[in-house]
């Protein structure tokens, strides 16, 4: 019987481990700079929690991973978590109701089903929700947020791409299609066809001229879509208040020096979004989103609460970042010889007074060649041997302060990297 | 390597049969309605031919333990609905067994945001229904028959074959939604259809359908039809008990237990089908559904009190330990014993050889079972390695060897299994009719007493 991980699931090997806990150190660290406390959520929720209108999209909910638990018997699904943000809006409704404004970040693992499983079905990604605040300033805190965590992980080329759900629905409205139809057409929109919208407009002249110049709509300043409003205000006057939000937002992120491309037909894949989309690609990948959901909250009875967050996926960019840019320092490594049976208790103590050194104190358990530059042999006849690997020298020393004081003097600097 | 093919016994029998027979095949025993499953062609004697419960071909197919098998495309959708990937092809609609899956409902008024229950023997048909019709709050209620019965008490919506839209009127339900239209199909397994030559099996089975001319889609729309209530819904007030009584052969030895109760039931067993018969027993409603369905329709709150079998309850409890379903009295009738079974020929005598053999061998150990959750435990509690469970739904003897190694399986006294060539290696447990309750009903001071008194009318009736 030949072991092996269940499909579509990924290992992380020490390595990639060694990567992974930076970029989530990072992630946290931003997080925590800005005033987010961080949160955990259940692996499973209920699935009624994903179902609802405004949440996820059917190709999104085609995905999950849906199954009765041993609770079952009353035909209540539970889904493994198939996003992040929507627990967390539960978390909140459930246990914060009514504070505000409240930060949240979490890094978490979600669960979406891939047909070839090929690609992972796990992913893990770190998100921020700003929740209770309904201003422009929070949409740009949370872009600034993003922007500052990838700038932190050394990553350049980063490319912000910005919509609004606000003005994709209103547009929607105008196309004389009924209900159902203007849903599919967002959902389609939202699950990354781009090709939807242009291929909507073709039902009415006016939203047609409305349309045109909106998805051609590949702007990188606030004064274009200032000028872009006259024209389009003229033709569907009621998309003018969500422009004018989304110049707010806009506005302040011209203030504040990003770089952005204004790509309306780009959607995100949640239902949820109700204003200011945002979308991070470096090298064409995607590598994080966000935007504002105003009315997820309300949806789970919590109050007329508006909300915003993004999420940034650590898998890929564990892909993209390198390693010695963002590793922390690694201590030293000792390998420690138990050179008599008698002295395992010597070895042991020698062992626990390096690692309050701060080194790392490894014993060496079959008698191979270290793979450190550092080997401390203990029990035999001189007390300490501590032998250097790299510059081919041995010192024989009585007491373990010796040693110490060797290995800082002989430049075993214990804050080198490995 | 031989070509293997799986044949639908059931509803698409006859048709088949006849399809085939027209095709030369000259099969020498696929008519019988009971025996053997393993019948042979004239035409292509080195194909190895054998027959399944309907629903159970689609899985057989896609699994690749036969290369093509006929079936209604109904069982064939509602695999792809939960698995995509599945490797199963399409091959070709025939002409024959035809249906219409609706989505029917009986309750006025349902809100979006309100618990929509579906009961349906399609359940992943009916959780792809609800999930685009954005049902936020849904439970899907798998039953193994007579859907139809349960609304509009105990469902609100049915997803169920029917011929036209208005066939469901007769249940006093409204067509909400057409979700598909089905017929025999052809199915092949994909890397059969890739790599092996099945191009004269597949022309036979297809020439016989350019001699009938193909009916062209009728195209009906769905007309929701006026509601029409044949057989009336249950008074039910808060202290009303909901029995439910089984259906099927379980029937006779029931009535006998209520006549010896003193129990008067009238319409029960029924020649017209309706399955809310009468009982003179005040403050009880009755209604009749598969034996298989009681458990998980107690659990659920939908009936107080159910006959079914001890089989059915453990293998419930073992699917949802929580459940707050519980037997009441055993009613000693329709004695099984629950075993694990082997084919003849494997030289195994116990649960120990088992774990020999399996230990032994490179390939995972397959289960085929009606009772999913019991033969899960069996595998589990037996430590059987890496092994698979099959879901299969009858017919489970024509599994082995070629297709499962072990069955869970259900016998009177053994004859069948012998007769299969197959051997006993382990008694489960001894099951019988019993009555289960729900026990928050029990503690319900509307309905305990009222419970209390008709479990020991049945008492009484066991004793007599």
């Amino acid at each position: 019987m030949k072991v092996q991980r269940c499909k579509g699931m990924r290992d992380m090997l020490p390595a990639e481990m060694d990567v992974f806990r930076p970029v989530e150190g990072i992630c946290r660290d931003c997080c925590t700079g800005w005033g987010y406390r961080e949160v955990r959520t259940p692996t499973i929720e209920y699935l009624y929690l994903f179902t609802s209108a405004g949440t996820l999209t059917p190709g999104r909910l085609g995905k999950v991973y849906s199954f009765l638990d041993w609770d079952g018997w009353s035909g209540e699904r539970v889904v493994l978590r198939p996003d992040g943000t929507i627990p967390v809006a539960r978390l909140y409704t459930e246990s914060l109701p009514g504070r505000g404004p409240v930060r949240l970040f979490y890094a978490a693992n979600i669960f979406i089903f891939e047909e070839a499983g090929e690609k992972t079905r796990e992913r893990w990604q770190c998100g921020a929700e700003l929740i209770g605040a309904g201003s422009a300033v929070a949409d740009a805190e949370l872009v600034a947020l993003s922007l500052e965590v990838l700038k932190k992980l050394g990553l350049k080329g980063v490319e912000l791409r910005l919509s609004h759900a606000g003005l994709i629905k209103a547009l929607l409205v105008k196309l004389g299609l009924s209900h159902e139809e203007q849903d599919r057409l967002f959902d389609r929109i939202l699950d990354g066809d781009a090709a939807a919208l242009a291929g909507a407009g073709g039902k009415s002249a006016e939203v047609g001229n409305a349309l045109k110049p909106l998805l051609g709509f590949k702007g990188k300043s606030a004064g274009f879509l200032r000028n872009q409003r006259a024209l389009l205000v003229q033709d569907v006057p009621e998309i003018g208040p969500h422009i004018d939000d989304f110049l707010k937002t806009v506005a302040l992120l011209d203030d504040l020096g990003c770089k952005y491309k204004i790509d309306i037909a780009s959607g995100a894949g949640f239902e949820y979004y109700t204003g200011m989309i945002f979308q991070l690609f470096i090298g064409g990948e995607k590598v994080g989103g966000g935007g504002r959901y105003d009315a997820l909250i309300p949806a789970m009875g919590g109050g007329d609460v508006p909300a915003s967050g993004f999420a940034l996926y650590i898998d890929r960019l564990m892909e993209m970042v390198k390693a010695e840019d963002i590793a922390p320092a690694v201590p030293e490594r000792v390998t420690v010889k138990i050179k008599s049976g008698g002295a395992v208790k010597e070895a042991f103590r020698a062992a626990e007074g390096l690692r309050r050194a701060g080194y790392i104190a490894e014993l060496d358990l079959n008698g191979e060649k270290a793979a450190s530059r550092w080997t401390l042999e203990v029990g035999g006849e001189t007390p300490y041997i501590l032998s250097d690997s790299l510059k081919s020298r041995r010192f024989e020393v009585k007491t373990i302060g010796e040693v110490l004081k060797r290995l800082e003097g002989e430049g075993g600097d214990k804050d080198s990297p490995a | 390597m031989a070509i293997k093919i799986a044949l639908p016994k059931g509803r698409l029998l006859r048709r088949t049969a006849a399809r085939l027979q027209k095709a030369g095949w000259g099969l020498d025993e696929y008519h019988s309605r009971i025996g053997f499953y393993r019948p042979k062609s004239e035409k292509f004697p080195e194909v190895l031919i054998r027959v399944f419960h309907e629903k159970d071909i689609p899985i057989q197919i896609a699994m690749g333990n036969y290369d093509l098998g006929i079936c209604g495309s109904d069982w064939v959708e509602e695999l792809m609905a939960k698995y995509p990937s599945s490797g199963l092809v399409r091959v070709r609609g025939l002409d024959y067994g035809e249906g219409t899956l609706f989505m029917a409902s009986a309750s006025e008024g349902q809100r979006n945001g309100d618990l929509v229950r579906i009961a349906s023997e399609y359940p992943n048909l009916a959780e792809s229904f609800a999930l685009k019709q954005r049902l936020s709050r849904f439970s899907v209620f798998p039953v193994w028959g007579a859907a139809e019965a349960y609304p509009p008490e105990n469902a609100d919506m049915v997803l169920l074959p029917a011929r036209t839209g208005s066939e469901l009127s007769d249940y006093g339900m409204t067509a909400v939604s057409r979700v598909l239209d089905f017929s025999a199909f052809l199915v092949a397994n994909r890397s059969s259809w890739e790599s092996k030559d099945l191009d004269k099996i597949v022309t036979s089975i297809c020439d016989t359908l350019a001699e009938v001319e193909r009916k062209t889609d009728s195209g009906e729309a769905v007309e929701p039809v006026a509601v029409k209530k044949s057989y009336g819904r249950i008074k039910i007030t808060d202290g009303t008990v909901r029995l439910a009584l089984p259906d099927g052969h379980q029937q006779p030895p029931t009535v006998n237990v209520l006549n010896r109760a003193g129990i008067e039931i009238v319409d029960y067993p029924s020649e017209t089908g309706n399955r809310r018969p009468r009982i003179k027993l005040d403050g009880v409603a009755v209604k009749v559904i598969r034996p298989q369905d009681m458990p998980l329709q107690v659990a659920n709150g939908n009936f107080d009190l159910a006959v079914t079998g001890r089989d059915w309850l453990t293998e419930h409890l073992y699917q949802f330990p929580s459940s707050p379903v519980r037997e009441l009295l055993d009613l000693e009738f329709s004695k099984v014993r629950l075993v694990a079974v082997v084919h003849r020929d494997m030289a195994v005598e116990d649960t120990g050889g088992l774990r020999e053999y399996i230990a032994a061998r490179p390939e995972p150990f397959r289960v085929a079972s009606e009772y999913v959750n019991i033969a899960d435990k069996y595998a589990r509690d037996n430590h059987l390695g890496h092994y698979r469970v099959i879901p299969t739904w009858g017919a489970t003897e024509a599994f082995l060897p070629e297709d499962a190694d072990l069955l869970i399986e259900n016998t009177e006294t053994g004859r069948t299994i012998a007769r299969h060539s197959l051997k006993i290696i382990d008694t489960l447990f001894v099951s019988t009719a019993c009555l289960i309750g729900n026990a928050g009903a029990i503690a319900d001071p509307a309905k305990g007493k009222r419970i209390a008194a008709i479990v020991n009318k049945f008492k009484a009736g066991v004793e007599a």
